[in-house]
């Protein structure tokens, strides 16, 4: 024990009187909090391991464990906190740049949460989803500004390529390598069987999931793994990802332990070297020349797919949509601040970036004033959390969203935020074969397609309380919406009006 | 309180309509009379006709109706038309003293016909040019607004019931192949003339049953291509879209009326004609912005016909009848009946059928 020891964060609490000592929380955990004492044939804890991951509670058959917060904790200080405290003593460790995973926690504004939805009584009717024909098919792309005609005056319905999606929602980028195997083809069935897209990261696709391809988007980053002719051929759209939300300005580096078998081969880079993306693209230093890499994109797909540029929502991100909507990509996704990561650091990861609320406001208003909201769609994520987000996420101007963490947390994540350690016991976030196999994606994928109809469900009841039949008829529908507690300041930026008003 | 414009009032509300298809003229009377029946559809708060066909004499020349609120607006007015256009004719429009219309706007006419060098100079159609000066005067000349704009046409509006707003207008005394009218019932509005129906742009006008909900997709769309929802009403928000649709993207009625009330996907995906299903699929693809939901029922006049048209799960009741060269279009078969005791053939059209009804070509 030293200076910079801190009583752990959690307790394991196990009950004597339930533990049967069947040491099934042993072999569970991956961090190894739990040890059999041999001598006292009784389980023992070790809680500085313990990452609250839930999986030793959640499998316990005599219910004898549980976890809890600490109370040994530091004096109370609201302006030196537990954990800025703990993080100094991190740091005057090990002198490195802290780690964190997932999206941030800091209680920062969550606007969804502070605006509210119309509904239908009297002057207009509500509709019944149950009795009456409620769309969610949604087209992304760019849209032709005119129609034409041939010579014996029919339609030419020619258009530009277009993805289709059952629903407003998609799984976004969480490569293989990253997240595992099994995560990857739960997704990948998902998708498939819901009638929307999952997308691939910055991993390579691994060819057992060529097959998914209608329903693949996939990723091209600033460190271009696993990008060939194939690949890009291989997926219903191709997203150059420009930018993270949970690390704006930051590659990534997924560590060599991790580019292990079919990973390596997917990533096409040698075993046991690190995976590093560097933080800008090296051919991309200015908006005219992710022109030039759309367009490259484009020609070696003749054409057949539509370009999604991926940004971080930052300071000045109406400008930068507004840039990108001219730049050729037919759709422009947005990750918000709060958007999910494997790994980030800290200190990026809870102070640089914006709302993805705001961000979208600024954006669909922008593009709109320009006249060029056609020219793109616009998806959005960085903390869809439920229907309700979704709903109000397409009222405010988006044509679809983009949803991560709630696809893991559908899979078996406990939200416990150490991806980074790659031994995920959920087996989602980790590369070692016996934590993968704990991912069924035949269980995995069934869940996921349970959470996105379930949603979809949601959506419907509520667009039909608000009397409208077809989810086009809610995008950039602000009406829909009023704010709670906002500052006029924030109001402006949404576009919308207070409650009351 | 707020008036229009500065906040969005919902409204139900009455319609009807009688066109000619061999192009005689009516009086107003009977469609006066259409409304009678149809009186607790309204509730005094707005009335306005929109006829076709009454200013032969004029029949080359837009015809503006302008409300101003004072003389020195018109004077202002009058002197930004000057600048643009060759005024043939400029009038106060003729009203009747009644009791039950008060309060009323000054309310001018003007036949105009723009500069052909104010044409050359800008690089613009002629209909667009006056498109756009209607936009200019209604959002940014104060106390000014422009609330009829084609030619050989006029709309008339008021606060008050449309039979009121009839005798008025003293629309007994015009002559038009084609009428409709409209009753109106906002649930909260101090009431302003301008807000009544017809809404129009050029020859366009809307009357307009429902509240669509669809309404802050369509007007944030509408309002890229230099359309300005000044009055904040579903009704003007579907008269700017019929006119991006029909005027400017050269879309045919039919097709106009499958972008705001499209068939559902199913429908489409059931489809046997090819050129059908890929048709109807393209237009919601590419005009998702444009569909309306919410309960309307609506009738689009225009130079020599009318197009009436219900939402598309038909949240609102509309029926069309015949008689001889007459077609007849309301709310309520009641006004069908009032207007014409033996019409036949009486049919409510099914959600996003439209009715297209076309004067014989040289009868208009």
């Amino acid at each position: 024990m030293d200076v910079n020891y801190i009583y752990p964060e959690f307790e394991i609490i196990r009950n004597m009187d339930r533990c049967i000592s069947c040491r099934l929380c042993e072999k569970q955990c991956a961090n190894e909090a739990h040890l059999f004492d041999a001598e006292r044939k009784i389980m023992i804890s070790d809680e500085t391991k313990c990452v609250n991951c839930q999986r030793c509670v959640s499998f316990c058959p005599t219910r004898a464990l549980k976890i809890v917060k600490s109370d040994c904790t530091l004096k109370e200080n609201a302006n030196w906190q537990n954990d800025t405290i703990r993080e100094i003593y991190k740091q005057a460790n090990s002198g490195g740049v802290l780690l964190s995973s997932m999206g941030t926690p800091k209680p920062l504004p969550v606007y969804w949460d502070r605006i509210l939805l119309n509904a239908s009584q009297v002057t207009n009717p509500p509709i019944d989803p149950l009795r009456e024909p409620m769309e969610t098919k949604v087209f992304l792309g760019k849209k032709p500004d005119s129609i034409n005609r041939d010579k014996t005056g029919k339609i030419i319905c020619t258009l530009p390529p277009q993805i289709e999606l059952s629903m407003p929602l998609m799984f976004s980028a969480m490569s293989y390598g990253s997240i595992s195997y099994n995560a990857h083809e739960s997704l990948a069935r998902a998708a498939s069987k819901l009638g929307i897209l999952y997308n691939t990261g910055e991993g390579g696709l691994h060819e057992d999931f060529y097959k998914y391809g209608a329903n693949t988007i996939v990723q091209v980053a600033s460190g271009r793994f696993g990008v060939h002719e194939d690949y890009l051929s291989s997926g219903a759209a191709i997203e150059i990802k420009m930018g993270q939300g949970a690390k704006p300005g930051i590659g990534g580096h997924l560590p060599g332990a991790k580019i292990v078998g079919d990973v390596s081969k997917t990533r096409m880079i040698p075993e046991g070297s690190d995976a590093i993306s560097p933080a800008p693209h090296h051919d991309i230093y200015s908006i005219e020349d992710l022109r030039q890499l759309v367009f490259s994109l484009k020609e070696a797909t003749q054409y057949k797919k539509p370009v999604i540029v991926k940004v971080a929502a930052v300071h000045n991100i109406a400008a930068i949509a507004s840039g990108i909507a001219r730049s050729g990509a037919d759709i422009i996704a947005i990750d918000g601040y709060r958007g999910g990561t494997g790994a980030a650091p800290t200190r990026i990861r809870d102070n640089v970036g914006i709302p993805i609320e705001l961000a979208l406001a600024a954006v669909d208003s922008r593009l709109r004033e320009e006249g060029i909201r056609n020219n793109v769609s616009l998806v959005v994520g960085g903390s869809i959390r439920s229907a309700a987000d979704v709903v109000k996420a397409i009222a405010l101007g988006a044509d679809s969203c983009y949803i991560a963490t709630a696809a893991l947390l559908a899979l078996g994540c406990h939200l416990c935020r150490t991806c980074q350690s790659g031994k995920c016991n959920w087996g989602i976030a980790t590369q070692r074969a016996d934590l993968v196999k704990r991912l069924n994606p035949d269980i995995g994928a069934k869940r996921l397609f349970n959470l996105m109809t379930a949603w979809q469900h949601e959506i419907k009841e509520i667009m039909g309380g608000m009397g409208i039949n077809s989810i086009e008829a809610l995008r950039g529908n602000r009406l829909m919406l009023r704010g709670v507690g906002l500052t006029s300041k924030e109001l402006e930026i949404l576009g919308i009006a207070h409650a009351g008003e | 309180m707020k008036k229009e414009g500065q906040i969005r009032i919902p409204s139900g509300c009455a319609i009807a309509a009688v066109i000619s298809r061999s192009g005689k003229l009516m009086s107003g009377e009977r469609i006066i009379k259409a409304m009678e029946p149809m009186h607790d559809r309204s509730n005094g708060l707005g009335g306005g006709f929109a006829a076709y066909g009454i200013y032969p004499d004029y029949k080359d020349f837009y015809a503006f109706h302008i409300f101003f609120d004072c003389r020195d607006t018109r004077k202002k007015t009058e002197a930004f038309l000057k600048e643009h256009f060759e005024i043939v004719k400029g009038e106060i429009i003729p009203t009747r003293k009644i009791p039950e219309i008060t309060d009323e706007p000054i309310i001018w006419r003007y036949f105009i016909t723009p500069l052909k060098s104010v044409l050359a100079e800008l690089q613009l159609d002629e209909k667009e040019f006056v498109a756009r000066t209607v936009v200019k005067i209604n959002s940014e000349i104060s106390g000014a607004y422009v609330f009829s704009s084609g030619k050989n046409m006029g709309t008339f509006k008021a606060v008050g019931f449309p039979e009121d707003v009839g005798r008025f207008y003293k629309l007994d005394e015009y002559e038009a192949y084609s009428w409709t009218s409209h009753g109106r019932y906002p649930t909260n509005t101090p009431g302003w003339w301008g807000g009544a129906h017809p809404f129009t742009l050029l020859d366009y006008s809307v009357v307009h049953n429902g509240e669509i909900s669809s309404y802050d997709a369509n007007r944030r769309f509408i309002e890229m291509f230099g359309y300005k929802c000044n009055l904040q009403t579903d009704t003007e928000v579907i008269t700017y879209i019929l006119d991006y649709l029909v005027r400017r993207q050269g879309l045919t009625l039919g097709e106009a009326a499958s972008v705001i009330a499209a068939p559902f996907w199913s429908t489409i995906q059931n489809k046997t004609d090819i050129y059908d299903k890929e048709k109807h699929k393209y237009l919601r693809t590419i005009f998702p912005s444009l569909l309306i939901t919410g309960p309307f029922s609506i009738v689009l006049g225009f130079n020599g016909g009318l197009m009436a048209l219900n939402d598309r799960l038909k949240l609102r009741s509309m029926v069309v009848g015949e008689k001889d060269d007459k077609v007849f279009i309301a709310s309520e078969e009641a006004a069908i009946r009032k207007m014409e005791p033996y019409a036949e053939n009486l049919w409510s059209p099914a959600g996003g059928e439209p009715v297209i009804i076309r004067v014989e070509e040289g009868k208009y």
